[in-house]
C-alpha cells in the first residue's frame, strides 16, 4: 500500500491458481479477506475498487492471478486498521509492504492497532518500479501509456497509444496532494529535480474553501461546467489583444484570479467558474514548472502520473496543450492508465518472495 | 488650487481640502519640461526634467584694473570670491496615490509657467484610464510607451547611477537591508516583475532584453484569491492579515504526511507538501489570517521557484525583483527571499531595489528625453530632495491622511553631474571595492555616535552658513530652513538608517552638503578658506627654505610631519574648529607639537623611507584635502620633493566645495601663485610634470568608483604608480581598506577622540599607511 497525504492506495494480488491442497491449508481469515476484497467494489462509504484497472492473469512470483486496485481516503486509515484487526490480518504470516509518508507516520498505529509490522519503502523508488512494471505487463486491452494528438486543436485532439519501450531519459511528474518531479535516466538512476506544493491537494483545498464542495469528484464536476476566463485576467483584458512585443497571445492568462480583485466581478462569478479557474491555475502552473525542468534537464518526454489526473481529462488536455504550445512542439506529455497506483505496485514488488 | 470646472470632479471631493505645499512637492515646476507619467493600479508616478537656479561661489584671480571698486582693508587677498547664479539640471520623480491624481494635475497646470512641452510620455496599466483627464488638464498629448521597455530602461538607469540601489533583505539580521555595491558592469541580469501576473525578463545590454517567461500566479492572484477567501478588499490589508497568520493550519506539511522529515530527500518536516492541503481533508473553519498567510507562501514560493529555474537555465546570478507585490513590503520581500534561498540553496540572492516603484516613470521619461542624451551623463541622487526608502508609511489610513491636510507622497530627485564619473583605473578589484570604512547601518554604536555628533555640530554649521552670507537676503531664514531640513534627515536616519542606502559618515556629510546647497549656501567656508590661503602663502618660501637646509633623512621626515601637521587644520572636525575659533594663533609649528610621537598608530614610515631610497616613482596621484596650511605648507613642499626626485605629480581636488576642502578652481590660483615664487613648481608646471585635475566630487570623502573621467584618463596616460590619499574624510572614513593595484600612501591625523579610541589610539593619533600590492612586491624581490 501507498499511504499518501490524501489517499491510501492499495494493490492486492489475488492468486487464481490455488490448488485444492492449498485451499485446505489456508487459514479462514485469508479466505475471508480475499472474499471481502474481491466480491465488493466499494468498502464502507469511501473505499473504492477501480475495477476497470484490474489486471488479470498476471504471473507474479510464479503464481498466476489478478491484480486489484483499491483506494480510500487517508483519514479513514484508523477504520481500515480496525477492520484489519477484526479480520485478523496479523495472522496471515505475510509482510505488509508500505510506502508513502503514511508508512512512516502510521507505523506505530499499524503495530498497536492491528498488530501489523510494516516493511517501509521509499515512495519514489516504488513509483519508478511500479511504472516500469505495469507498463511491461500490460499487453492487451486499453494501452497503458497514451498521449493526446493535436492538443492545440480541440476538434482533432484525441487520445492515442504511445510506445514507451525505450523510456529513458524520462521526466516523471507525480501529482498527488503535492507534486514531485523526477528525472529518470535508467532503471535505477534517477533524481528528484524539484517539487511544488501546488498540487491536487491545493486544487481540492481551494475548491472546498471557494465553493463549499467536499470531494474531488464534486470539485471536478463543477470545474467541467465552469468558465475560467471571467475569473482570470487574460492578456487581452490588459492589452486588448495579443501582447505582440513579447509574443503573448491574447487568450493567455496574465493573472490567475486577477479579475477577482474587483468587487463587481467577485459578486457575479459562479462556483463552477471558481472551480474551473482553480483547476486551470494549478494545472498550468504544474505545466510551466515541468517545462522548465525539462529544459534544464534536457529531457523531452514527460510522463504525468498521480491521482490528481484521475478522471481529469480536463487537466490532461491542458497539460498536453501547455507543454506542446510553450515548447513549440518540443515536449510531449504522456499519461498512464494506472495513474495513482504505481507507488503501491512498486511496494508490492518488494514483497519478499512468498514461496 | 484651480477652481473646479469639469463635471467629473465629484468623485474626489474629499481631496479638495488638500493644499499642496509647493516647496515640498512638484518643486521647480516653473522650468519643467519633458513630462512622463506611470499610472499603476494604485500609485501614480510623475517624472519631469527641470533646471534649478542656485548660487555658486566662484573664485577668480584679482584683476588689478578692477581693484578700484573693491576696497580691501587687509592687504591683498590673492583672489576674489563672487557668488553667481548657476543653472543645473535636475530630474524630479514624485509618487502619490491615484486618488490624488486630479488634484496633482491641477496643481501642475497652475504652476507650470513657461514650458515648450507638448507631450507627456505615459506608461503603466492605468495610463489608458486617465488619458483624457491628463490631456484635458495639462493640454499635453499623451504618448504611450511600452511598459516593459520603460521598466528595463528605468532599471538600467538606477543601477548605473545610484550607489546602493540594490539590496538583499534579511528579516532577522541586525540590519534588514544589506545594500550591494554598484557593479561596474550591471549586465546581464534577470528582472522578475511581479505585478498582477509575473514577467521574467533577461536584460543583456542597455537596449537588449527579452521576456523569457512568466507566470499567471502573481500579485493579482494573491489579491483576487485573497479577496474571495477572506472577504478583505485591499491588497495592503491582505498583507497585514497574512503577517498575522499561521500557514501550518491550512497547509499540509511534510510532517503531516510523514510524521517528520522525509530524510532521504532532505525535505524537512516543516516544508509545505501541499498548499491548502488541510482545507481539503477537514470541514472545519479556517481563519482569514491563516488562509492569507498560506496564500502568500504559496504564491511567493511558486514565483521564487520559477525565478530559480529561469536563472539556472540562463545561467544568471543577479536576480532583481519588482512590481507592486514587492514594492517595499517587508512581508513579501521576506517570503520571496526565503523561497529563493530554499530553491537555490543560497547560490542566488534575491535582490530588491530602493527606487523600484519609480522604474516605469524613469524609463518613460528617458524615452521622451532621448534627444537630451540623459545616458551620456552621470547623475547623482540628491539626498536633500529625496524621501528615502519606506518614507510613506502604509499604516496611515486615508482618513488620517486627509485630516493632516496633505497626502503622503514620495520623491526622488537626481542631479545631473557636470562630469561623467568612472572607476579609478588603479582599483585592484572594482567589483569588491567599498569606499566606506564603517557601515553605520550595521554598526549600531558607531551610528549612534555619529548621528549625535552631526546633530551637535549643527548649530555651528548654521552659524557659519549665516556668517558666510552676512549681506545676502534672508540668510538667517534660509539657514534656519537648512537646520530644520537637516535635523529632519538625521531624525529619519535614526529610525530608518537604510533610507538612502548604507548609512556612512560620508553619506551624512554629503547629505549636509546637499541640504546646504538646497538653501543656497553653496560654500560657507569660502571666506575662511580665502583667509587661510592668504596667510599660509606668506609662509611658503620660509617653510621650503628651512626644509632645503636639512639632510636627506631629516628632510623626508620633516616633509611628512609637515603634511600631517597641515592636516590638523580641518574645519570639518569639531575638536579643531573649537581650537581654531578660540585661538586663531594656533599655528603650523604648534600643530606639529600636537602630533603623536612615533611610533604612530599606524606607522609604515620606515618602509616608505626605504622605498624613497630606491628609484623615483613615475607619477604620483595626490588626493588633496584642506585649503590653507594643509595644501600650501603641507602638500606643496612634499610634492616639490617628489618633483625634484623626478616623479610627475597629479593633484586631484574637489570639483565643488565641501567644508574647507580646497576646490579645483582655488587650487589653480594657489598653484599659479606658488609657481610665481618657486622656480621648481614653475618649471614643473611649464613642463607639464605637475598637473591639476578635478575629482568630479563635492564631498569631503572620496568614492574611488565615481571619479571624473578626465582624471581616470590622466592617471592611465601618465602611468601612475603611486596614489596618495590625505585626510580623515578620504583616507579614514573612506578608503582605509581600499586595495589599489599600485603603491599607495594613506595618511591622516585622527582629530576625533571617539574615532581615535575606536582605532586604538588617542586624539591627534597619526595614521601613516604605506601599502604595496603583493604582485609588485614579488617583482621587486
Amino acid at each position: 500500500m501507498d499511504i499518501g497525504g490524501t489517499l491510501v492506495k492499495l494493490v492486492y494480488f489475488e492468486p487464481k491458481d490455488i490448488t485444492a491442497e492449498e485451499e485446505q491449508e489456508e487459514v479462514e481469515s485469508l479466505k475471508s479477506i480475499r472474499r471481502y476484497l474481491t466480491s465488493h467494489t466499494a468498502y464502507g462509504k469511501t473505499g473504492i475498487r477501480d475495477v476497470h484497472l484490474e489486471l488479470s492473469d498476471l504471473i507474479l512470483w510464479g503464481r498466476k492471478g489478478n491484480l486489484h486496485f483499491i483506494r480510500f481516503p487517508t483519514h479513514e486509515l484508523p477504520a481500515f486498521l480496525l477492520m484489519g484487526r477484526d479480520k485478523h490480518f496479523s495472522s496471515l504470516h505475510t509482510t505488509l509492504c508500505a510506502t508513502g509518508g503514511g508508512a512512516f507516520k502510521y507505523e506505530d498505529d499499524f503495530r498497536t492497532m492491528a498488530n501489523l509490522q510494516l516493511l517501509k519503502l521509499d515512495e519514489l523508488d516504488c513509483l519508478i518500479k511500479g511504472v516500469m512494471y505495469i507498463y511491461s505487463v500490460v499487453s492487451s486491452g486499453p494501452p497503458e501509456c497514451y498521449y493526446f494528438e493535436h492538443p492545440t486543436d480541440p476538434e482533432r485532439c484525441e487520445q492515442k497509444a504511445y510506445n514507451l519501450e525505450d523510456p529513458y531519459p524520462l521526466l516523471l511528474v507525480n501529482i498527488g496532494s503535492g507534486v514531485s518531479i523526477l528525472a529518470v535516466y535508467s532503471k535505477d538512476n534517477y533524481k528528484r529535480v524539484t517539487g511544488t506544493s501546488l498540487g491536487g491537494g491545493t486544487f481540492l483545498g481551494l475548491c472546498c474553501l471557494l465553493t463549499g464542495c467536499s470531494t474531488f469528484e464534486e470539485a471536478l464536476a463543477m470545474a467541467t461546467e465552469g468558465e475560467s476566463t471571467c475569473v482570470d485576467k487574460l492578456v487581452r483584458d490588459i492589452y486588448g489583444g495579443d501582447y505582440e512585443r513579447f509574443g503573448l497571445p491574447g487568450w493567455a492568462v496574465a493573472s490567475s484570479f486577477g479579475n477577482m480583485i474587483c468587487k463587481e466581478k467577485r459578486d457575479s462569478v459562479s462556483k463552477e467558474d471558481l472551480a474551473r479557474a482553480t483547476l486551470v491555475t494549478i494545472t498550468n502552473n504544474i505545466g510551466s514548472i515541468t517545462r522548465m525542468c525539462a529544459l534544464n534537464e534536457n529531457i523531452e518526454r514527460v510522463v504525468f502520473v498521480g491521482n490528481f489526473l484521475r478522471v481529469n481529462t480536463l487537466s490532461m488536455k491542458l497539460l498536453s496543450y501547455a507543454l506542446d504550445y510553450w515548447s513549440k512542439g518540443q515536449l510531449k506529455a504522456l499519461f498512464l492508465r494506472h495513474e495513482g497506483y504505481f507507488g503501491a505496485v512498486g511496494a508490492l514488488l518488494e514483497l519478499p518472495n512468498p514461496s | 488650487m484651480a477652481l473646479s470646472s469639469g463635471a467629473d470632479r465629484g468623485s474626489h471631493s474629499m481631496d479638495k481640502s488638500i493644499t499642496l505645499p509647493p516647496d515640498e512637492i512638484f518643486r521647480n515646476l516653473e522650468n519643467a519640461k519633458r513630462f512622463a507619467i506611470d499610472i499603476g493600479g494604485s500609485l501614480t508616478k510623475l517624472a519631469y526634467y527641470s533646471t534649478v537656479q542656485h548660487k555658486v561661489a566662484k573664485v577668480r584671480s584679482f584683476d588689478h584694473s578692477a581693484k578700484v571698486s573693491v576696497q580691501e582693508t587687509e592687504g591683498d587677498p590673492l583672489y576674489e570670491i563672487s557668488v553667481q547664479e548657476e543653472i543645473t539640471a535636475r530630474l524630479h520623480f514624485i509618487k502619490f496615490e491615484n486618488a490624488y491624481i486630479e488634484t496633482c494635475l491641477d496643481f501642475i497646470k497652475d504652476h507650470l509657467v513657461n514650458t515648450e512641452t507638448k507631450v507627456i510620455k505615459a506608461t503603466g496599466g492605468g495610463a489608458h484610464k486617465f488619458k483624457d483627464l491628463i490631456e484635458k488638464k495639462l493640454k499635453l498629448k499623451v504618448d504611450k510607451e511600452d511598459e516593459m521597455t520603460c521598466l528595463i530602461k528605468g532599471c538600467n538607469f538606477v543601477l548605473k547611477n545610484i550607489p546602493h540601489e540594490a539590496f538583499v533583505y534579511a528579516k532577522h539580521a541586525d540590519s534588514e537591508f544589506r545594500f550591494q555595491n554598484t557593479h561596474p558592469d550591471i549586465f546581464p541580469y534577470l528582472l522578475i516583475n511581479i505585478g498582477s501576473g509575473v514577467s521574467i525578463v533577461k536584460v543583456e545590454a542597455e537596449d537588449k532584453f527579452e521576456r523569457i517567461g512568466g507566470s499567471s500566479i502573481g500579485g493579482g492572484t494573491f489579491w483576487g484569491l485573497g479577496a474571495l477567501l477572506t472577504k478583505t478588499k485591499r491588497f495592503d490589508e491582505l498583507l497585514q492579515l497574512a503577517s498575522k497568520g499561521q500557514h501550518t493550519n491550512v497547509d499540509m506539511l511534510v510532517k503531516d504526511i510523514y510524521g517528520g522529515a522525509y530524510g532521504s530527500l532532505g525535505l524537512t518536516g516543516d516544508l509545505i507538501a501541499s498548499s491548502f492541503g488541510k482545507s481539503a481533508t477537514t470541514d472545519k473553519e479556517f481563519s482569514k489570517e491563516d488562509m492569507a498567510k498560506s496564500l502568500l507562501h504559496m504564491i511567493s514560493n511558486d514565483i521564487g521557484q520559477l525565478a530559480c529555474l529561469y536563472a539556472k537555465l540562463h545561467n544568471l546570478t543577479r536576480v532583481y525583483f519588482g512590481g507592486f507585490f514587492i514594492r517595499g513590503h517587508p512581508v513579501t520581500m521576506h517570503t520571496i527571499t526565503y523561497s529563493i534561498n530554499f530553491f537555490t540553496k543560497g547560490e542566488v540572492q534575491a535582490l530588491f531595489l530602493r527606487h523600484e516603484g519609480y522604474l516605469g516613470a524613469i524609463g518613460a521619461f528617458l524615452k521622451g528625453a532621448e534627444e537630451d542624451n540623459p545616458n551620456q551623463y552621470s547623475w547623482g541622487e540628491n539626498y536633500a530632495g529625496s524621501s528615502g526608502l519606506m518614507s510613506v508609511s502604509p499604516e496611515l489610513n486615508p482618513v488620517q491622511r486627509a485630516r493632516s491636510g496633505t497626502f503622503p507622497f514620495d520623491m526622488l530627485e537626481m542631479d545631473r553631474l557636470e562630469r561623467q564619473l568612472v572607476n579609478l583605473p588603479l582599483l585592484q578589484d572594482p567589483t569588491s571595492y567599498i569606499p566606506d570604512t564603517v557601515d553605520l547601518t550595521e554598526d549600531v554604536l558607531a551610528r549612534e555616535y555619529w548621528l549625535y555628533c552631526f546633530e551637535e555640530a549643527l548649530d555651528g554649521v548654521v552659524k557659519r552658513a549665516i556668517a558666510s552670507q552676512k549681506d545676502q537676503p534672508k540668510a538667517v531664514e534660509r539657514a534656519e530652513k537648512f537646520r530644520q531640513k537637516y535635523r529632519h534627515k538625521l531624525q529619519t536616519l535614526r529610525h530608518q538608517p537604510f533610507a538612502y542606502g548604507s548609512l556612512t559618515v560620508r553619506s551624512l556629510l554629503d547629505t549636509r552638503e546637499h541640504c546646504l546647497n538646497e538653501f543656497n549656501f553653496p560654500d560657507p567656508y569660502s571666506k575662511i578658506k580665502q583667509k587661510e590661503n592668504d596667510m599660509a602663502l606668506k609662509y611658503y618660501l620660509k617653510v621650503v627654505k628651512s626644509v632645503e637646509e636639512l639632510s636627506w633623512e631629516q628632510r623626508q621626515f620633516t616633509l611628512v610631519k609637515g603634511l600631517l601637521a597641515g592636516n590638523v587644520f580641518d574645519w570639518g572636525a569639531k575638536a579643531v574648529s573649537d581650537v581654531l575659533e578660540s585661538d586663531p594663533e594656533f599655528g603650523f609649528e604648534q600643530a606639529k607639537l600636537q602630533l603623536q610621537e612615533r611610533p604612530w598608530l599606524v606607522d609604515a614610515y620606515n618602509q616608505w623611507i626605504e622605498r624613497l631610497k630606491g628609484p623615483p616613482h613615475k607619477c604620483a596621484l595626490f588626493f588633496v584635502d584642506n585649503s590653507g596650511i594643509d595644501i600650501i605648507l603641507g602638500v606643496f613642499p612634499f610634492i616639490r620633493e617628489l618633483l625634484i626626485r623626478g616623479t610627475e605629480v597629479v593633484l586631484a581636488s574637489n570639483s565643488g566645495p565641501a567644508l574647507n576642502d580646497v576646490t579645483n578652481s582655488e587650487l589653480q590660483i594657489l598653484t599659479e601663485r606658488i609657481a610665481a615664487m618657486d622656480p621648481v613648481i614653475h618649471t614643473a608646471l611649464k613642463e607639464d610634470r605637475l598637473a591639476l585635475v578635478q575629482n568630479g566630487s563635492s564631498s569631503p570623502c572620496l568614492d574611488l568608483s565615481r571619479l571624473d573621467k578626465v582624471l581616470a584618463t590622466v592617471v592611465r596616460e601618465r602611468g601612475t604608480d603611486l596614489v596618495i590619499i590625505e585626510g580623515m574624510g578620504r583616507a579614514i572614513h573612506t578608503n582605509y581598506y581600499a586595495m589599489l593595484s599600485c603603491e599607495s600612501l594613506k595618511l591622516a591625523v585622527i582629530k576625533n577622540s571617539w574615532l581615535a579610541e575606536r582605532l586604538g589610539g588617542k586624539i591627534f593619533s597619526v595614521v601613516f599607511k604605506y601599502e604595496v600590492p603583493s604582485n609588485i612586491r614579488e617583482i621587486k624581490s
